[in-house]
C-alpha cells in the first residue's frame, strides 16, 4: 500500500480545492476539521495565534460512544418488553436463537408443533443492518474463515441455547422479567465465555477472511427477503408446508409489520453500536473494556424499567414462562452456547448483523444455529418448562467435547 | 498539549502489523500484545474492518497511546503511538 505520511508542512501545500473544511471549534486553541477529499483523510488542525500545531488523522463514529450505546440498549430492551404485550411470547420480546428455532419449524426442519412460526424479526435484524451497512459504507463482503467449523459451531450453540431455552438476549429480558433460572444461564454464559477466552489468550482462531464479491455477501440478507416473501405469501401445500403453530409460544407473535420494523431498529442500532452481548462480557474479561457491557446495561434496564411499569415482573424461580428449573442444565447449555459463541467471535444477534454486513461466515453460523434447531427438536434435545429433553444433557456433553476440541486444534502462535 | 506525531514518524520505525481478515477479538487480541511487549513507541496496524477500528482505537486509549487513523483503499491504518 502506497502511503505518504501526512506531515505538517504538507497542509501548507494541499489547495482550497483538494479538502473541505467540516467543523470549526474554538477552544483554548482554534481546532478545525478537515476532510482530504482524494485520499478520504480527516485531519485536524490546532492554532493558536499565528502558531499552527501538529495535526492529528482521525475519523469517528459517533455510534461508537458508551452513550450512544447505552440508549441503543435501552431502546431494544424497552422494545423487546413492548413487543410482548403485542403478542410474542412472555419474556421473549425477541430471542435469536428461539426465534431462528421458530423458522426452522415453519419450513419443516422440525415438527415441533408449538414453535413454528417464520419470525419477521430475524429477517428485520440482518436486513436492518444491511441498510445500516450500505448507508455508512460499512458493507465489506468477505469469508472464507473456516466456514464448517462455523458451521459446527453454530449447530452447537443452537443446542445449548434450546436446552436453556433462550440466547443471551433472552438471558437478559427473562432476568427482566423476574425469572431466577436466567440468573444460572447467566452465570453458565460467563463460565462458557471464559473458557472460550483461554483458547483465544493461547492463539486461537480460525484464520483470515477475504474479500469477496458483492453478491456472496448479499445471500444471506436475499434468503432472508426470501422467507419474508414466503411469510406474506403463506403458501399451504400438502406436504404440511408451510408450518404455523396453532398454539404455544410459536402462535403468540405481534403483527407481522410490528415485528418486522422492530427487527430493522434493532439491526440498524445494532450494527451502528457493534452490539455484541458475548462481546460485552469477554471484553471485561480480556481487556477490561466496558463499552459493550454498557450496552447491554442498558437493555436489561430498559426491559426491566418497561416490565415493572407494565406489570410484567414477576420474580421466582418455579413456573416461570418458557422456562424450567432443572439448574445445572440451565448453567452447562449457556455454558456450550458461550464456548462457541467466543470461538465464533460473536453472539448470535451479532452473527446476524455480520451478515448484514456481508460476512459470509456469520452468514454459516447463522445457518448451522437454525438446522441445529431443526436437530434439537427431532432428537428430543431442546427442553421444555418441564425439563431437559431426553437427548439434551448428552448432546450438551457432545457439544462441549466437540468445541473443546475445535478450541485445542485450532491455535497458532500470534 | 504537543503533537508528536509526525515527529516521532522520522525517527522512529514503526511495528507493522497486518489485522486484516481476522475476526473479533483477533485485532484487538494482537495488537494489545505487541502494546505489552513494546511498552512505547509506534505500531501501525492495518484492518480491514470498522468495527475491528473503532475496538483497537478503543482499546489502544484506554491504555493511554495516542491513535491516529486513515483509510487506505478498502482498509484502514491505524497509527498508534506511545511515549517513553
Amino acid at each position: 500500500m502506497p502511503e505518504t505520511p501526512l506531515l505538517l508542512s504538507n497542509i501548507a501545500y494541499v489547495s482550497p480545492a483538494d479538502h473541505v473544511l467540516i467543523k470549526s471549534i474554538k477552544h483554548n486553541y482554534d481546532i478545525k476539521i478537515y476532510y482530504l477529499k482524494k485520499t478520504g483523510i480527516y485531519f485536524r488542525v490546532l492554532s493558536k495565534g499565528s502558531d499552527t500545531f501538529g495535526e492529528e488523522l482521525f475519523m469517528k463514529n459517533i455510534f461508537a460512544t458508551k452513550k450512544a450505546i447505552f440508549i441503543s440498549g435501552l431502546i431494544i430492551g424497552i422494545g423487546a418488553a413492548l413487543m410482548q404485550r403485542f403478542g410474542n411470547p412472555p419474556n421473549m420480546g425477541i430471542c435469536v436463537a428461539c426465534f431462528e428455532r421458530d423458522i426452522a419449524g415453519a419450513l419443516g426442519l422440525h415438527r415441533a408443533a408449538a414453535v413454528q412460526y417464520l419470525r419477521p424479526e430475524i429477517i428485520g435484524l440482518v436486513l436492518g443492518a444491511l441498510l445500516a451497512a450500505l448507508l455508512f459504507k460499512e458493507f465489506k463482503p468477505r469469508l472464507g474463515s473456516a466456514p464448517i467449523v462455523r458451521f459446527v459451531l453454530g449447530f452447537f450453540s443452537m443446542v445449548g441455547a434450546l436446552v436453556f431455552l433462550g440466547c443471551p438476549w433472552r438471558t437478559l429480558l427473562r432476568l427482566a422479567g423476574g425469572d431466577g433460572n436466567a440468573l444460572i444461564g447467566l452465570a453458565g454464559l460467563v463460565a462458557g465465555i471464559w473458557t472460550g477466552i483461554l483458547f483465544i489468550k493461547s492463539g486461537y482462531n480460525l484464520g483470515r477472511n477475504q474479500r469477496t464479491y458483492a453478491a456472496a455477501g448479499l445471500v444471506l440478507p436475499a434468503i432472508m427477503i426470501g422467507l419474508l416473501v414466503l411469510l406474506i405469501a403463506r403458501p399451504a401445500l400438502d406436504t404440511g408446508a408451510l408450518f404455523f403453530s396453532e398454539k404455544g409460544p410459536g402462535a403468540m407473535h405481534a403483527p407481522l409489520i410490528v415485528s418486522l420494523i422492530f427487527g430493522v431498529v434493532v439491526g440498524v442500532l445494532a450494527q451502528r453500536t457493534r452490539f455484541c452481548t458475548m462481546g460485552a462480557i469477554r471484553d471485561i474479561i480480556l481487556v477490561r473494556d466496558y463499552y459493550l457491557a454498557t450496552g447491554i446495561a442498558g437493555l436489561f434496564l430498559g426491559a426491566l424499567a418497561t416490565n415493572v411499569i407494565l406489570n410484567q415482573f414477576t420474580p421466582g424461580f418455579a413456573g416461570q414462562p418458557v422456562s424450567h428449573t432443572d439448574h445445572p442444565w440451565n448453567f452447562l447449555g449457556m455454558a456450550l452456547s458461550g464456548l462457541a459463541y467466543a470461538l465464533a467471535g460473536g453472539c448470535p444477534g451479532r452473527q446476524l448483523f455480520l451478515s448484514g454486513e456481508g460476512d459470509g461466515d456469520a452468514a454459516v453460523f447463522v445457518i448451522g444455529m437454525i438446522v441445529g434447531a431443526g436437530f434439537a427438536h427431532n432428537f428430543a434435545i431442546a427442553s421444555s418448562p418441564q425439563g431437559v429433553g431426553v437427548w439434551g444433557p448428552l448432546f450438551v456433553g457432545i457439544g462441549l467435547v466437540v468445541c473443546l476440541s475445535i478450541g485445542f486444534s485450532m491455535r497458532q502462535r500470534i | 498539549m504537543s503533537y508528536n506525531i509526525s515527529t516521532m514518524r522520522e525517527n522512529t520505525i514503526a511495528e507493522q502489523i497486518d489485522a486484516r481478515g481476522l475476526s473479533c477479538p483477533q485485532p484487538v487480541v494482537i495488537t494489545k500484545k505487541k502494546m505489552d511487549e513494546l511498552g512505547s513507541g509506534i505500531i501501525e496496524i492495518t484492518v480491514d474492518t470498522a468495527t475491528s477500528r473503532d475496538n483497537i482505537e478503543r482499546m489502544a486509549q484506554n491504555q493511554g497511546w495516542r491513535v491516529a487513523i486513515r483509510e487506505s483503499g478498502d482498509s484502514y491504518i491505524l497509527t498508534i503511538s506511545k511515549e517513553q
